[in-house]
C-alpha cells in the first residue's frame, strides 16, 4: 500500500486536533465499532470539510470504520468523531456489527464456517 | 486546504469494494507477541492486502508492532494490521492482528467487544510472551484457540508439551500452523469457529 499522506507531519496531534475541532473519540455519542459498516447516503457536497467529503467518497460502497481509518491514514478515534458528524447530519448510514442478540450465535458461527470452507 | 488524501484516489481497489448487500460484519482478533506472524496470518487468508489502522498514544516510550513501519520518528502512534474475508453476500469477517500487551488493546476501544473470539498466535522460541495474553483473555471471557506458528529454527514440541507448558485447559484447542500458508491460516480460523460452535451448543444444552 502506498503510504498516502503518511508522513508524520500529516498526522501530527495538532493536525488531528484541528480536523476534529478539538473533540476526542470518547465524546462521540454514537457507538461505532471498528467493524461498523458505513455507507454514504449521497455524494459529497461543496463546502464540506475535506475529511467529511473524503469519507463520503470512500463510502459509496459499504466500508468498515477500520478501513476508512486505514485509507485516510487517520486514527480510528478521529474517524469516529468525523463519522459522528456525518451520522448526525444524516449523510451516512451505519450498519452495526452483528450482535448475539440479532442473530443466534450458532447460526452466525455456522455461516462463518460455510464461508471459510469456500476459501 | 492542505489535505492531500482528498485529492488522491484513496480507497479500495475496484476488486476490493464490498457489495451493496454487505450488511453485517464480525471480527476475530489475532493476538501475539512481536514478530510472531500475526500480519502474515492475516495476509495469507485476507481477500484484501492487509491494511493498517493507527491510533495515537498519549504516553511515550512504546514500541511499534512488527518489523515494518517501525521507522516512525515518534513513539505516540501504534499501528494495527487487519484483513477481511467476505463470508457471503451479507456477512463480512474482519481479522485484526494486535500485540499481546494489554495496554495496546485499550487504544482501539471495543477491539474485543463483540468479537467472535481470538486466536493466540504463539512462537515456541518465546513461549513466555503467551502466558500473559492467555491470562488476559481468560479474565475477559474472550473465547480463544492457540495456534503455534512453525518457524524453521524453532524447537520442536508436541501439542501436549505445549499445552502443559502454557497451562492450557483441555477444552481449549491448540493447533500447529504455518501462517504463510492460506490453507493453514484458514484451518486456524476454522478451529476457532468449531470451538465456538461447541461452546454455543454446550450453552444451549445447559
Amino acid at each position: 500500500m502506498s503510504d498516502a499522506g503518511g508522513d508524520w507531519e500529516e498526522t501530527s496531534p495538532e493536525r488531528l486536533y484541528v480536523i476534529t475541532g478539538g473533540r476526542s473519540g470518547s465524546s462521540a455519542p454514537t457507538a461505532l465499532d471498528l467493524v461498523t459498516l458505513i455507507v454514504a447516503r449521497s455524494g459529497p457536497k461543496p463546502g464540506m470539510q475535506p475529511e467529511h467529503a473524503a469519507i463520503i467518497r470512500l463510502c459509496h460502497a459499504p466500508l468498515s470504520v477500520a478501513e476508512i481509518s486505514a485509507y485516510l491514514s487517520l486514527p480510528v478515534s478521529v474517524v469516529t468523531v468525523l463519522l459522528s458528524d456525518l451520522l448526525a447530519e444524516d449523510k451516512v448510514l451505519a450498519r452495526a456489527p452483528v450482535r448475539a442478540a440479532r442473530l443466534p450465535d450458532r447460526a452466525l458461527i455456522e455461516a462463518v464456517i460455510d464461508g471459510l470452507q469456500k476459501l | 486546504m492542505d489535505f492531500k488524501s482528498s485529492e488522491q484516489a484513496v480507497g479500495p481497489r475496484s476488486e476490493d469494494v464490498l457489495p451493496e448487500t454487505a450488511t453485517a460484519a464480525v471480527k476475530v482478533v489475532i493476538v501475539g507477541g512481536f514478530g510472531v506472524g500475526k500480519t502474515t496470518l492475516v495476509g495469507s487468508v485476507s481477500e484484501i492486502r492487509p491494511l493498517t489502522t493507527e491510533e495515537t498514544m498519549t504516553q511515550a516510550g512504546v514500541g511499534v508492532d512488527d518489523t515494518q513501519g517501525v521507522e516512525r520518528k515518534t513513539s505516540t502512534t501504534v499501528a494495527m494490521d487487519f484483513g477481511r474475508i467476505s463470508i457471503n453476500e451479507e456477512l463480512v469477517l474482519y481479522l485484526f492482528g494486535t500485540p499481546g500487551q494489554e495496554r495496546f488493546w485499550f487504544l482501539w476501544r471495543g477491539l474485543f467487544e463483540g468479537a467472535l473470539g481470538a486466536v493466540v498466535l504463539v512462537d515456541t522460541r518465546r513461549l513466555e510472551v503467551s502466558f500473559d495474553v492467555i491470562g488476559r483473555l481468560e479474565e475477559r471471557g474472550v473465547p480463544f484457540v492457540v495456534a503455534v506458528n512453525s518457524f524453521p529454527d524453532a524447537p520442536g514440541h508436541s501439542v501436549d508439551e505445549l499445552r502443559a507448558a502454557l497451562d492450557l485447559p483441555d477444552a481449549v484447542p491448540i493447533v500447529l500452523c504455518d501462517a504463510r500458508m492460506r490453507s493453514s491460516s484458514r484451518d486456524v480460523l476454522m478451529t476457532l469457529m468449531r470451538y465456538l460452535q461447541t461452546l454455543a451448543m454446550t450453552q444451549e444444552a445447559s
